[in-house]
């Protein structure tokens, strides 16, 4: 904590410092041993796919060979091959295109629709509040999979249905968390000081209350990635996921399902592959709030 | 005539909640005058707060006007009440909460400034001297324009509070019990330095509060209230010296004196605080007062001047001379 000590130790009039906000969070991140092996394992991840789009065709992954079935982990195949003679290393590389799009895109539309929807219910109440929380209800009185499965069902197969759905699906539990922390937050006297120097009610809920009501928000996202991955598995399995010989993650845990005590390989790697990331965006997520709130930090 | 900064006329503010309407300020009407303070006392949940935020049109009164400066305030629209925000100003009660926890000293002095352009045209470094001043005004130590509220201790932030206050030139202030969540030694140093900036900049404070001991030192003229009406109003020395009302009188004698046997005097109030929802037509401190008279119930009673500058809200006492009389638990 040099920088800190550079602020408080002379008295006198001292240079007036910008803390610039992206350094500072950047800089408490950094001491955070968590955050950073979730950050290194996200990079990764994207790095695994981008490398998946250079060194792999489409008919690598779904291409049949008869004559290396079930083949054991090895040199050759570093996670074995499946019933079809496929490359599990492959079509798990390969495989990162649809998870990871579906993990975050959907988390993304979910958080952006639901941040949005949830802080106007928080901040400005009244009948448009009843009336969104009446909406929350409906929406979450109908079970998550198979609201899914009827989103994707009108709107037809596809990555970017798929993906649409998932987000919608999650959107009540969004808009209920960022209104709850809406409202916790507007109560303080520094709003009422921003409507004292004139700031609009708009300005006031962009730029003192929705920063101060990120906090709940960011951590309920980074476990939200992992179980929107896993919908996609689920979706997948039922068979309104990804189109089949395409190896999404879930796809290839249950496709392997079948084979579990023959060819155990077939799920345990893209298993160990999901857990890992969820695990990493959990991190990353839990180091993510601590170091965008100044009060937290050492 | 006197120069009268602040007119408040039959001031109401009613909330309406599911369980009936909740008179939080309910007729009220004084003025202050130029460069002075009035101080406003009263037990938590009286309308203190209410008053003094909807005088600053922090909310919107449901009847009656504010006039500041000869200027009917009360209907303004937000965009014409903007030019006079500058004017108005509000120092908190709670450092804590009333300090954006994201923002450095810097930002949030500054905010105020840069948000309303006060100082269009001019640089970075202009407005980074201006806040410089204004920590210097309040007795904040330069060095801490990089911190964090968080990093600084309640007596700091709520000098940042009135720094924030003080960065719109404004006129007048309300103080809303802004020494109440200090300790005591820092209490005085912040009370000593609004009474010196008030001195220096000619303001008129609206002091709102429910420590007597603080709104004697403090204040000119004395507002008491109870469960959201005025039933006194004196000079602070009148008040002192003479106070009227029972509701008063209580007051007073809960301040604690430095004696063995303590105060042989204190006045106990039976009860609690009658409910502010639709409040029957009667003294609203009737059911508490231990000098009913048959008129208690007969409407609530008007302010009534008994000698100059000193009004009471009170049916049982009369302009012509003071009956009042104990007429419960004696």
């Amino acid at each position: 904590m040099s920088k800190k000590a550079a602020f408080a130790t002379p008295d006198g009039p001292i240079v007036y410092k910008k803390r610039s906000r992206l350094m500072e969070t950047w800089n408490s991140l950094k001491t955070n041993p968590g955050a950073v092996f979730g950050l290194i394992v996200v990079a990764l991840y994207i790095l695994m796919m981008l490398l998946s789009f250079v060194l792999y065709t489409r008919e690598d992954v779904v291409a049949i060979n008869g004559k290396e079935m079930f083949l054991r982990p090895s040199a050759q195949h570093w996670f074995g091959t499946d019933e079809k003679g496929r490359d599990v290393f492959t079509r798990i590389m390969y495989g990162s295109r649809y998870s990871l799009a579906v993990g975050f895109g959907a988390v993304g539309i979910g958080l952006i629709i639901g941040v949005i929807i949830g802080a106007i219910s928080g901040y400005f109440g009244g009948a448009v509040d009843i009336l969104i929380m009446r909406f929350c209800d409906v929406l979450s009185a109908i079970p998550g999979t198979l609201l899914c499965m009827v989103l994707v069902a009108a709107l037809g197969p596809g990555l970017i249905n798929l993906l649409v759905s998932i987000g919608v699906t999650s959107i009540a539990g969004y808009i209920r968390l960022a209104r709850a922390s809406v409202l916790a937050t507007r109560g303080n006297e520094y709003v009422e000081a921003a409507r004292a120097i004139g700031m609009s009610e708009v300005r006031i809920a962009l730029t003192q209350v929705l920063p101060n009501s990120l906090s709940p928000l960011i951590v309920a996202t980074s476990g939200n990635i992992a179980s929107c991955i896993l919908s996609a598995a689920g979706l997948s399995f039922l068979g309104f996921g990804v189109p089949v010989p395409l190896p999404e993650w879930g796809a290839l845990v249950s496709g392997g399902r079948t084979y579990m005590l023959k060819a155990p390989w077939m799920t345990t790697f893209p298993g160990i592959f999901i857990m890992v990331i969820t695990f990493a965006c959990a991190l990353l997520g839990d180091g993510l709030r601590d170091a965008l709130d100044p009060r937290l930090k050492k | 005539m006197a120069d009268n900064i602040i007119e408040v006329k039959n001031l109401k503010k009613y909330f309406k909640t599911p369980h009936g309407t909740v008179h939080a300020v309910d007729d009220v009407s004084f003025n202050i005058e130029r460069g002075k303070t009035l101080g406003v006392v009263g037990e938590s949940g009286c309308g203190k707060s209410t008053l003094g935020r909807n005088i600053i049109r922090l909310q919107d009164p449901t009847a009656g006007q504010v006039i500041y400066d000869g200027q009917d305030i009360t209907d303004l629209s937000n965009q014409q009440m903007k030019r006079m925000r500058h004017d108005l100003q509000i120092i908190f009660q709670d450092p804590y909460s009333s300090l954006n926890p994201r923002k450095t000293v810097m930002e949030i002095i500054s905010e105020p400034i840069l948000f309303n352009k006060l100082m269009k045209g001019s640089s970075k470094q202009d407005v980074e001297k201006r806040v410089r001043e204004l920590m210097d005004t309040v007795g904040l130590a330069q060095r801490l324009i990089n911190s964090y509220p968080h990093e600084l201790d309640g007596g700091r932030r709520q000098r940042i509070g009135i720094a924030r206050a003080l960065s719109l030139n404004p006129k007048f202030i309300v103080c809303d019990e802004p020494v109440s969540a200090l300790d005591v030694s820092i209490q005085a140093q912040v009370l000593n330095l609004l009474k010196d900036l008030q001195k220096e900049m000619g303001l008129t404070y609206m002091f709102i509060t429910h420590d007597l001991s603080v709104v004697n030192y403090f204040s000119d003229d004395i507002l008491v209230m109870y469960l959201g009406m005025v039933v006194e109003k004196a000079p602070a020395e009148v008040l002192f010296k003479n106070p009227i009302h029972p509701y008063t009188k209580a007051l007073l004698s809960a301040i604690l004196v430095p004696k063995v046997n303590g105060n042989p005097d204190h006045i106990s109030l039976r009860g609690e605080v009658t409910s502010p929802i639709n409040p029957p037509d009667e003294c609203r401190f009737t059911r508490r007062c231990d000098y009913i008279c048959d008129t208690c119930k007969a409407g609530t009673p008007p302010l009534i001047e008994i000698e100059p500058n000193h009004f009471v809200a009170c049916h049982c006492v009369k302009p012509e001379g003071i009956t009042l009389q104990r007429t419960v638990g004696v």
